[in-house]
């Protein structure tokens, strides 16, 4: 039987906003997936220890409200430092298509905006996350 | 309506219509798949009305139950309001963006502020460093707002603010500001946002456990009966929808939240007749015209009746309501966002049709950034073209009457009322609030939403349908790093500068106040005169009534 893929939802900064975050959740229950939302106003630090805690296979991080390019890298790095690079880091929300290329090259695998369908979120993460065991 | 022998006339006849021609075409192209909240039939008849009675269910413009109209004369006299919702960068570049917005026919100033700002934190706060100016104008001090507000006629412009957890220290702002000018409070008008509980439910700015936000609203409330005549109370339930919920769920919430503030008003020895008319219902217009056409008329019409059951009011004016209708940002698109500006003059047209008093549009450019000039501007413009040139305002309550728009408004309601029971049976608005039912209901139908748009259920017009993939060419708004910086600055000047001993024995009173059980408002206009920063405010705040812990909510 395959592993059950662990993914941690996550909302960094001040923003509340997460229909997003919690409809993405439910989704990729739905998809077979072991999902944690940790609610709203996390730091980064917040984020990176609960990715260490609940050992999580993918981190899909949620922001509305611009400061993804701050925050975003910030979470990939601390992930590095803490040991924690093999996590797939995803990302939505609002985020400008010409941010897109800065995140990716940060380490964001993939940015997921507005009309994005779960089962196609679901499947990159499935994909990626075999692809990155595989390499380990 | 009709007498029953007319009536028994048609019935025969719809079922000959439906047995003969209209069964040999389904034969022939069967019915397409609708997605709706609502049950809906294919056809509306006489025979839907047979419970209608014109004087209970609508009556005329300016009289009980006021579906018909706010006032007498409706947009006969004066259109709904119009004030768009703007803000961003530096206190400069949001005043900037009023005058254009002002002199492009704008009637209010209607102001967001960033996210900083509407939690509490200064600008050179860590937690606030990274969203500084980005969703809304910076605003740290007094002295912000009168570089925000600086040669805009605050006696002449009503001001309209969606922060709910501190409406009351924005307002003390607004006092103090206009008191410098020698503009006393009581020619000032506009909109505080009194609902706190929309924030734990789904906006999510909250600070305060619930029990101190509501103490917060009262006090404004209690203040500006008294002080500022010209403000209303907003209830949001705008976030609720934008949030997921349903069109029942949103029209339940306006009134479980509007029921609970009169009511805690009344246990406070407020004039609950003399609230109950500044309330202003402030909803999220969607795309399905007709659904939200109903549910404004719903709302005024369940306004109506619970006012009469609850306070059995001696003025009959405190049986109407104003409605806010602001088009949703969830339903517009990333993809060929030039096509929101359709999506938005739909739902903005829902609220003219169904006689909103004040309207505040989206623009198309939202999914992908704060929204551009052009973009706010062509939204302003198209309410400015379906109030002057459609013709939707000449006539009042245009769709009053039709079977289908009548049988709608009488479904939802009967729908909402049961909602609003349901609420009510678990312990109130702040009880199911508490225990995240409500947001627990609101998830579930979001998700819905998400299944029936991914299944290709509910068609969204280039996203699930006709998807194209052209990259859009959109001038989005540029966020100016510098902000921070500028703020900062600005910051460590007015600390300097300012009477520092002034601002602490302000701030002790302001303490003093909120563990006792006074009126906050007179002592916090007072330290924010002495240029006291939000923060500084609400660190006072956060120390006497405690921080909120929000749960995660169980997905």
């Amino acid at each position: 039987m395959q592993k059950q893929i662990r993914v941690l939802i996550a909302k960094p900064g001040l923003d509340g906003h997460d229909r997003g975050a919690i409809v993405l959740s439910k989704g990729l229950r739905d998809e077979g997936m072991d999902v944690i939302y940790t609610g709203r106003r996390q730091t980064p630090e917040q984020i990176v220890q609960s990715c260490i805690q609940e050992y999580v296979d993918v981190l899909g991080l949620s922001l509305l409200s611009g400061g993804h390019n701050v925050y975003f890298p910030r979470i990939v790095e601390l992930l590095r430092e803490k040991g924690m690079a093999r996590v797939l880091v995803i990302g939505g929300g609002i985020i400008p298509e010409q941010d897109h290329p800065f995140l990716k090259e940060k380490g964001i695998e993939a940015i997921f905006g507005p009309g994005s369908r779960i089962e196609d979120i679901a499947d990159f993460i499935r994909e990626n996350v075999k692809r990155r065991g595989s390499q380990e | 309506m009709e007498d029953k022998d007319k009536l028994s006339e048609i019935e025969v006849k719809l079922k000959e219509w439906e047995g003969g021609i209209l069964k040999q075409s389904l034969e022939v192209s069967p019915e397409r798949e609708i997605a709706s909240e609502l049950p809906k039939k294919r056809l509306y008849t006489p025979l839907d009305m047979v419970d209608f009675d014109y004087s209970r269910d609508l009556g005329f413009p300016g009289e009980p139950p006021f579906v018909r109209g706010y006032s007498p004369a409706m947009y006969r006299s004066r259109l709904w309001d119009m004030g768009e919702y703007a803000g961003y960068g530096s206190p400069e570049d949001a005043h900037a963006r009023y005058s254009e917005l002002l002199s492009a026919g704008g009637e209010a100033v209607s102001i967001a502020c960033d996210l900083p700002s509407q939690l509490g934190y200064d600008a050179d706060n860590p937690l606030a460093e990274a969203e500084v100016g980005l969703t809304g104008v910076s605003c740290c001090s007094l002295s912000d707002v009168e570089a925000i507000l600086a040669d805009i006629p605050m006696d002449k412009t009503p001001l309209i603010g969606s922060v709910s957890t501190l409406h009351l220290v924005f307002w003390a702002m607004y006092v103090a500001v206009a008191a410098k000018r020698g503009i006393p409070s009581e020619q000032l008008s506009g909109q505080a946002t009194i609902d706190c509980l929309q924030e734990f439910i789904s906006r999510g700015t909250y600070i305060f456990p619930p029990e101190h936000a509501v103490r917060l609203s009262l006090d404004t409330m209690e203040y500006a009966l008294k002080h500022i005549p010209g403000l209303t109370y907003q209830v949001n339930p705008y976030a609720i929808h934008e949030a997921g919920a349903t069109v029942v769920q949103e029209a339940a919430y306006a009134l479980a939240v509007s029921l609970y503030f009169l009511e805690a008003a009344h246990e406070r020895g407020m004039d609950v007749e003399a609230l109950a008319k500044r309330f202003t219902i402030h909803t999220a217009m969607h795309t399905n015209l007709f659904e939200e056409v109903a549910k404004l008329r719903a709302i005024k019409r369940m306004w109506a009746k619970l006012m009469k059951e609850r306070f059995n009011p001696k003025d009959p004016n405190v049986m109407r309501v104003r409605i806010g209708a602001h088009t949703g940002g969830s339903p517009l698109t990333a993809q060929d966002p030039e096509t929101n500006i359709i999506r938005v003059t739909i739902a903005a047209l829902a609220g003219a049709l169904a006689g909103a008093t004040r309207m505040a549009t989206s623009s198309f450019d939202e999914a992908h950034a704060i929204p551009s000039a052009k973009a706010v501007k062509i939204a302003l413009r198209t309410l400015q073209i379906i109030g002057y040139e459609s013709g939707v305002a000449d006539v009042m309550d245009p769709l009053g009457g039709s079977y289908y728009v009548e049988s709608l408004t009488s479904e939802l309601e009967k729908r909402a009322l049961a909602y609003l029971e349901k609420i009510e049976d678990r312990g109130g608005i702040v009880q199911v609030t508490e225990s995240g039912w409500m947001q627990q209901e609101i998830a579930h139908s979001a998700y819905i939403r998400q299944k029936e748009i991914d299944e290709g259920k509910r068609v969204i017009v280039g996203v699930n349908k006709f998807v194209s993939d052209e990259k859009p060419a959109l001038e989005i708004h540029k966020a100016r790093p510098e902000i921070v910086k500028e703020q900062k600055i600005r910051l460590e000047k007015l600390r300097r500068e300012r009477d520092n001993e002034a601002v602490q024995a302000s701030l002790e009173k302001v303490r003093k106040t909120a563990q006792g059980k006074e009126n906050l408002m007179p002592v916090v206009i007072e330290a924010v005169g002495n240029y006291a920063t939000l923060e500084e405010v609400c660190g006072i705040l956060r120390e006497v009534f405690g921080e909120y812990e929000a749960f995660a909510m169980k997905t």
